[in-house]
């Protein structure tokens, strides 16, 4: 099979792209930077939303971005069911297009958080399906808004179709249940606060993130099989 | 001052210019009395901040040449080739008075426009650093200044998504009315895509993108950076410019672009002075003159004068010089980025500097030579040893510590005392609010002796580290400055850096006390001396004079960023922690070995302020051995033949030892034999001096690298356990436990923060 392409939609204000880009080469993938006015999404096997600060954070992390015109064609792919990671901003971002329930509020010790944090496998996604459950991973946070929240009912869905993907072992933003990730019902659809491209080379000292992003290339193969070419 | 008062002063004066630079602005113009407009431009561009005029004469003494230079001090930013094509773009700057103003967005404009400074040069903002100073955290108020600069570099760096890589801080009592926010940043660039800041080609158009123009920053160089603070200092705050970190990510973007697609001709940011300084010096810079139709900048809020458009400080704003051809392009450039931009001015053969009402044909408001501007005046200040400096020199701070503790033999207590005084303690506090990972190039992280970068297309390491001990200098400018160079140096050669340029922000007290400009010549020629003696150029830098607060002057504090390189990125890169088991071997040049050498001293030292002992002689060094001793530290840990390395600094080899056993969680058995005191033995600083953790198989071939007479290497123990053992001189001074060391030295800082 060829390699796969993954876009890597940049709004102003994202910082990350170029992060993502180098890792999904990395990983045996075709890194695809678009801006956020390409409507069209044709060839693309999978996305990563990279994280920063789209369109400045402004009014609300994510609220502006989700009206870009980029983001009905990763909802469509999404509908397809091929792979959409967000990671960070890009978490944000899916939670505001209402592609992922609940939202991420301010840490609760009101300050941005940059430091190496200790995760917990969940269950199986396209970012975990190389993790066992119980796994634990160093990867490393970085933001101001990273405090997941959602409504009961919203909660009680996310445990009972298994949809919590990783949690913190030493929640560091206050984040409900400890969630550091969750994934959409059918599983394709995955959103992190957690950075694990700068935790994928021995050269920065820490290598964790890299079964990460390479389950995720997994499951963009996957999905290319499974949908008619 | 009252309204009265200040209507009876004439403008001029108002806006800090004297009689004497008014007569040479008029004849500038031969024999005509500027007007308004023109005197306002001239007031900031003749300011302190923005012409050097006290300190030019000195900064052309720095050795500036060096094969690997591309561009020397002058321009937007010194930048030198670092192999495979690839160059880096260095900078650093002050925000001392906007920060003391207001701390938030005067630290966070701080980081805007040093990164405009950078990618002006053509050049990706990769990374910065911060030097920053404050009083004692007991006051409230400089709590308040603490968190507000660190929040404002935070907030700015992270959103405008340059990572903020290292840094340093020293909380003194000097600073306490004065602040210092210096910040140094980095970029790189392929050595195609350098630019430089000239406006050439008749018929040129400026065009003017980011924000738009309003009342912030008015006078920010001229009222704030070049006078003194007082109780009125307060009233200043409208000065202080307001950031906006997003609109400067999309100029960084819609800029390289730019230059990328070469769509421009010169970049420049706008920074003090505003439009005024942007548009004649990129026109005098190309021996051109340039018309500038003031209706055609957009604008923020409406009634403005003039003068208030040329000299405003608004953030976010650069100026491209373009080809008509090009306009289209540009504009669309623009759009996709969503920046604003107009077409303000045009590039003529006139050698003017010419403002027009609203459009070329209209009003001409003001008319001067391109180059009058920023051809500001010089001067040679009264320059006057301190004569007190004899008297405070002659002090021993070292036997009067000695005396102190003639009846101590256990310093469990001191320890950990200056463990947690704040200038030593862990900075995670701080580092953890920076991005320090963005680009994924980070190998050596905040908290090391330096940052280590990989360069994404290079395969040299890029090693920054910024420094700048104040009390060194306080006690003798000359010898102050060496040992703050050395100690960059010693700090890159622990991650295996050879420096490779250094940059330097002058932070000095009013120019016009000869005593402030005899402590900055001695810094200058101190510079000087290690720069040539290690060939480190200086490639650009910055002065801030008038930092004091109430007629006092801050310690002179000159702050180096030195950068540099090595071969190749790859490779073991020792940290600060040891392993259980290694020979832990104390390195050190042999001048400072022997007893009475003065390289190593309490005086200036981290235990010497903790009894507020402010006098005595700052570290004497031999240059040549201390480089000598770097060289080798430099060696084998590129060569990657030991496991750790620290330099010891600040609170010595004590507070040297436990933050090695901090980063490791192990501890160690050390016994010191010196024939000096305790109190100097654990506690006493002078740099150039390291403890390395060497594998016992490894010994002996690391030893021989520090064969060279010049260096002195002592096996002083053993890395294991967790407890924390010193003796001197066979009495056991320090007997503590890792954990204890460990929580006192990893939560001082933020405890000092929210007590």
């Amino acid at each position: 099979m060829s390699q796969s392409t993954i876009a890597i939609p940049v709004f102003p204000g994202t910082n990350c792209e170029a992060d993502v880009a180098h890792a999904v080469t990395l990983f045996g993938g075709i890194a695809k930077v678009l801006y956020h006015d390409e409507t069209n999404l044709e060839g693309i096997d999978g996305v990563i939303i990279p994280g920063g600060f789209a369109h400045g954070d402004y009014l609300r992390t994510g609220a502006i971005a989700r009206f870009s015109p980029i983001m009905p064609a990763i909802e469509k792919l999404s509908q397809k069911g091929v792979p959409i990671l967000g990671v960070c901003n890009g978490f944000q971002i899916l939670c505001e297009a209402k592609m992922l329930p609940g939202a991420l509020q301010k840490n609760v010790g009101m300050k941005f958080i940059c430091q190496e944090t200790g995760l917990e496998v969940v269950s199986s996604s396209p970012i975990t399906s190389r993790l066992s459950q119980g796994t634990r991973l160093t990867i490393p946070i970085n933001h101001f808004e990273g405090n997941y929240t959602c409504d009961d009912s919203t909660y009680e869905n996310l445990v009972k179709n298994n949809q919590i993907v990783l949690r913190y072992t030493d929640n560091p933003n206050g984040s409900r249940d400890s969630i550091a990730g969750i994934c959409n019902e059918r599983r394709n659809v995955v959103g992190l606060m957690p950075h694990p491209e700068r935790a994928s080379e021995e050269i920065l000292g820490n290598s964790d993130g890299a079964e990460m992003l390479r389950s995720f290339m997994d499951a963009v193969v996957s999905s290319r099989m499974a949908l008619p070419a | 001052m009252t309204a009265t008062m200040e209507n009876q002063t004439p403008l001029h004066r108002q806006l800090g210019l004297t009689d004497d630079e008014l007569e040479a602005i008029t004849q500038v113009l031969d024999s005509r009395a500027p007007n308004d407009l023109e005197l306002a431009m001239f007031s900031v561009m003749w300011s302190e901040h923005c012409s050097y005029k006290s300190s030019r004469q000195y900064l052309k003494t720095f050795p500036t040449q060096g094969e690997h230079v591309l561009v020397g001090p002058g321009e937007g930013a010194g930048v030198i080739d670092i192999g495979d094509d690839m160059a880096l773009a260095i900078r650093i700057e002050s925000h001392n008075h906007p920060s003391a103003v207001e701390p938030y967005q005067g630290a966070a404009t701080g980081v805007g426009g040093i990164i405009r400074d950078i990618f002006s040069m053509g050049a990706r903002p990769i990374a910065c650093l911060d030097s920053l100073r404050f009083g004692n955290l007991d006051d409230a108020r400089t709590r308040y200044l603490t968190e507000g600069v660190v929040s404002g570099i935070s907030g700015y760096g992270n959103a405008v998504g340059v990572p903020t890589i290292g840094g340093e801080v020293i909380f003194d009592k000097c600073y306490k009315g004065n602040p210092l926010v210096n910040v140094m940043a980095l970029g790189v660039l392929p050595k195609s895509r350098l630019t430089l800041a000239k406006a050439s080609g008749d018929g040129n158009l400026a065009v003017l993108l980011g924000s738009a123009t309003g009342r912030d920053g008015i006078g920010g160089a001229s009222v704030l950076a070049s006078a003194g603070f007082d109780e009125t200092s307060e009233t200043k705050r409208p000065s202080v410019q307001v950031g906006d970190p997003f609109t400067e990510k999309k100029l960084i973007e819609a800029c390289l672009e730019l230059l990328e697609s070469g769509l421009a001709v010169g970049v420049q940011d706008l920074g003090a002075a505003g439009i005024s300084c942007a548009t004649s010096e990129t026109a005098a810079a190309g021996s051109m003159g340039i018309d500038v139709d003031i209706a055609k900048i957009h604008l923020r809020e409406t009634g403005m004068t003039p003068a208030e458009i040329m000299i405003s400080e608004s953030q976010e704003r650069m100026l491209a010089i373009v080809t008509p051809q090009n306009l289209d392009a540009v504009l669309g450039l623009a759009k996709k980025w969503e920046i604003d931009a107009s077409v303000i001015g045009k590039v003529n053969n006139s050698q003017r500097f010419r403002i027009f009402r609203d459009g070329f044909d209209s009003e001409i408001l003001a008319d001067v030579p391109v180059g009058a501007l920023g051809d500001g005046p010089e001067y040679n200040r009264p320059n006057i040893r301190d004569t007190q400096l004899d008297d405070r020199q002659k002090v021993d701070t070292n036997n009067i510590l000695a005396e102190k503790f003639s009846n101590t033999k256990n310093f469990n207590n001191e320890t950990l005392k200056v463990l947690a005084q704040p200038t030593i303690a862990s900075k995670a506090w701080i580092y953890s609010q920076y991005d320090h990972q963005l680009f994924l190039q980070t190998v050596v992280k905040p908290g090391a002796d330096a940052s280590l970068i990989r360069v994404h297309g290079a395969k040299a390491g890029v090693g920054i580290t910024v420094d700048g001990k104040g009390r060194w200098c306080a006690l003798d400018p000359y010898h102050g400055a060496v040992a703050i160079a050395i100690e960059a140096i010693a700090n890159l050669s622990c991650v295996g850096v050879v420096p490779k340029a250094l940059v330097n922000n002058l932070n000095f007290g009013n120019p016009e006390h000869p005593e402030v400009m005899n402590t900055f010549s001695e810094v200058v020629r101190g510079t000087s001396d290690v720069c040539l003696a290690s060939s480190t150029p200086v490639v650009g830098g910055n002065v801030s004079f008038y930092n004091e607060s109430n007629g006092v002057n801050i310690d002179p504090t000159p702050v180096f960023g030195v950068v540099g390189t090595r071969e190749s990125i790859e490779g073991k890169i020792p940290g600060v922690a040891f392993n259980e088991d290694d020979v832990l071997v104390l390195v050190e040049p042999m001048s400072a070995k022997s007893s009475g050498s003065g390289h190593v001293t309490l005086a200036g030292s981290e235990l010497a302020t903790m009894f507020d002992l402010r006098d005595g002689m700052a570290p004497v060094l031999d240059i040549n051995s201390s480089l000598k001793t770097c060289d080798a530290i430099r060696k084998v840990s590129y060569d990657g033949v030991i496991s750790a390395v620290h330099d010891i600094s600040d609170g010595g080899l004590v507070t040297c030892l436990a933050e090695m056993s901090c980063a490791s969680s192990i501890g160690f058995d050390v016994a010191i034999e010196s024939n000096s005191e305790t109190t100097l033995a654990l506690f006493g600083e002078g740099p150039a001096r390291f403890v390395i953790g060497v594998h016992q198989d490894d010994l002996a071939k690391v030893m021989k690298e520090f064969s060279d007479p010049a260096i002195s290497a002592t096996v002083i123990g053993r890395a294991g356990n967790d407890r924390c053992k010193i003796a001197h001189d066979s009495d056991l001074a320090v007997d503590l436990e890792v954990s204890e060391i460990k929580e006192i030295w990893s939560s001082a800082l933020s405890q000092a923060i929210h007590q």
